[in-house]
């Protein structure tokens, strides 16, 4: 036991070495790795605060509807408001690398097929991740199928040009994109350009008429009524649904009445209910603001707005987009990465799939060795599995024909969820909410409701499943 | 999933090798069935399911009356209210 123990240790401080062996040796070979390091620091952060607080934010809705527990939906609106907080800082100060969405009702659609496929899969984009570092196979599987469903959507054509309104057939070609963009021609291009692009972009702060940039957009539009107000009224929901009943209960038992005391009391009660979780959010929410800063600073530093730059610099040029651009958020994402990297396989295999708007126009298919949302991911994987392996919580799990079968549909449909949101639970809800983002709401309001219906199945799932055993035990 | 009675009020619900959100739904559901005071011996390996069973536990006032961990998997032993 203790010699089992002390072996995780030593592989998780391999995998820290790994990393460390990683940034130095390249940031000797040339200054500019530094940059791709933020990714895999912030990462490793991000993978260890994740699986310490068992941050998914499935489980978030999914727990509500299943199990009745608001443990995650908690600890993920206090994430959301201390990242906002963080962030409403980092844009008044002009460093902030964000750029809100079109906001419209795809949002919506895109988190409900996103929710559903959270539930199925048995964890979100992140969740996946995380888990994944836990050594789990079922995980890794999801990660897969989003990957590659992701890459295959993104350059669907063919027969699903049929599908495709002539009004959006027609915006898309208006749009006038390089002759080496097709954006005439593919469903996803054409869904993008042709529709996407024609919806407002809206943060709170801009429907009010102040800037994103001024000390009151920043502070009063986006953070107060953007985030903190719609957060507290939500956990006030949760907490009249799900967690009043008990802790009255708990009260009236103690001191025989109850009153609006014992009412705030409960609610802070909720807030206060997982450390864990609580104080995972608090780290992510911080370490989500300080990348963009840094990320920013580095920019600001070498001159460039975009990683792709550097890896040109660098004599890279391959996958690069026709815009000279690379996928470089500058904060938290995850699922773009990972059609990057299928993309690029596929590229290599022979695939023309840099004549499409995701991959060709804005994010290109670098190597992955080279990619820096790719460090990130790859590092949130080890962070997570050092977490793992330090609380002796690491462990290989294959998956069963069952779990694979669900994990395989759930993550295609996140994987479709998430173009068409522009965005996964992160990147479409927990970044776009935290900046202010009006369409990071809509796509958490798909998410709500397609976890709902994902648990409803599984509801069903489950007692038939359950059906025999209970029968053999007389129940 | 394996659900058995090993005795007149004991039962064991295994779920090694499921993700979530399995553990802690069969352990709903199972706990849903028996009656007051029987206790199940849930066998997962899920970490976070864990936190989501503990919680749930909490709040129906089921009695989590024993815990064992041995390298990432969990034996914990519920007593229903």
């Amino acid at each position: 036991m203790e010699q089992d123990l002390r072996k995780k240790r030593m592989w998780a401080y391999g995998i820290v070495g790994f990393f460390a062996l990683i940034s130095i040796s390249t940031y000797s070979f040339n200054e500019y790795y530094i940059y791709l390091s933020v990714y895999l620091w912030f990462g490793f952060l991000y993978g260890m605060c994740l699986q310490y607080g068992r941050f998914c934010f499935s489980s978030a809705f999914r727990d509500l509807f299943a199990v009745g527990v608001p443990r995650m939906a908690v600890g993920i609106m206090i994430a959301t408001v201390l990242f906002a907080l963080v962030s409403a800082f980092v844009t008044a100060t002009g460093l902030s690398t964000f750029h809100a969405a079109p906001t419209s009702v795809h949002a919506v659609i895109a988190g409900l097929i996103f929710g559903i496929g959270m539930v199925f899969a048995g964890g979100c984009a992140s969740g996946s991740l995380y888990k994944t570092g836990e050594g789990n196979g079922v995980a890794l599987m999801v990660i897969l199928s989003i990957s590659v469903t992701q890459a295959l959507f993104a350059d669907v054509a063919g027969w699903t040009n049929k599908l495709v309104p002539a009004s959006w057939h027609e915006s898309a070609l208006a749009k006038g994109l390089p002759e080496t963009i097709n954006a005439g021609d593919g469903w996803v291009d054409q869904y993008l350009a042709g529709y996407v692009w024609d919806q407002p972009v809206m943060t709170f702060a801009s429907t009010l008429g102040m800037s994103n940039e001024s000390v009151s957009g920043a502070f009063v539009g986006n953070l107060l009524l953007g985030v903190i107000i719609p957060a507290a009224l939500l956990l006030v929901v949760v907490y009249i649904g799900w967690s009043r009943t008990g802790f009255l209960r708990k009260r009236k038992k103690q001191q025989g009445s109850t009153g609006f005391r014992d009412e705030l009391a409960g609610y802070w009660t909720m807030i206060l209910a997982s450390k864990r979780t609580a104080i995972a959010g608090l780290l992510l929410g911080i370490f989500c603001g300080l990348q963009m800063l840094v990320t920013q600073g580095l920019r600001v530093k070498f001159g460039v707005k975009n990683a792709g730059t550097l890896l040109e610099r660098m004599g890279f040029d391959y996958g690069i987009s026709v815009n000279g651009t690379v996928f470089d958020p500058g904060y938290w994402y995850v699922t773009t990465q990972e059609a990057q990297w299928v993309g690029w396989v596929f590229n290599k295999l022979g695939a023309d799939n840099m004549d499409n708007i995701y991959f060709g126009f804005v994010n290109g298919i670098p190597n992955p060795a080279i990619n820096p949302a790719d460090w990130m991911s790859l590092a949130l994987i080890g962070g997570a599995a050092v977490m793992a392996l330090l609380h002796n919580e690491f462990k290989f799990k294959k998956p069963t024909l069952e779990l694979a079968t669900w994990a395989i549909i759930g993550g295609a449909l996140m994987g479709i969820g998430s173009r068409l949101g522009l965005g996964c639970n992160v990147g479409a809800f927990f970044v776009r909410v935290s900046q202010g983002d009006t369409s990071g709401w809509l796509f958490g309001l798909g998410m709500i409701a397609g976890a709902y219906i994902g648990v409803k199945f599984f509801n069903w799932w489950t007692e038939r499943r359950m059906a025999k055993e209970f029968q053999a035990c007389e129940l | 999933m394996k659900f058995e009675k090993r005795e007149d009020v004991v039962y064991v619900l295994d779920v090694k090798g499921y993700v979530c959100p399995h553990p802690q739904i069969y352990t709903k559901k199972a706990l849903s069935k028996v009656s007051s005071g029987d206790v199940i011996e849930v066998i997962f390996d899920n970490p976070s399911s864990g936190e989501s069973i503990a919680t749930m536990c909490d709040n129906t006032g089921d009695e989590i009356v024993n815990k064992q961990q041995e390298g990432g998997l969990f034996v914990w032993d519920i007593e229903k209210a």
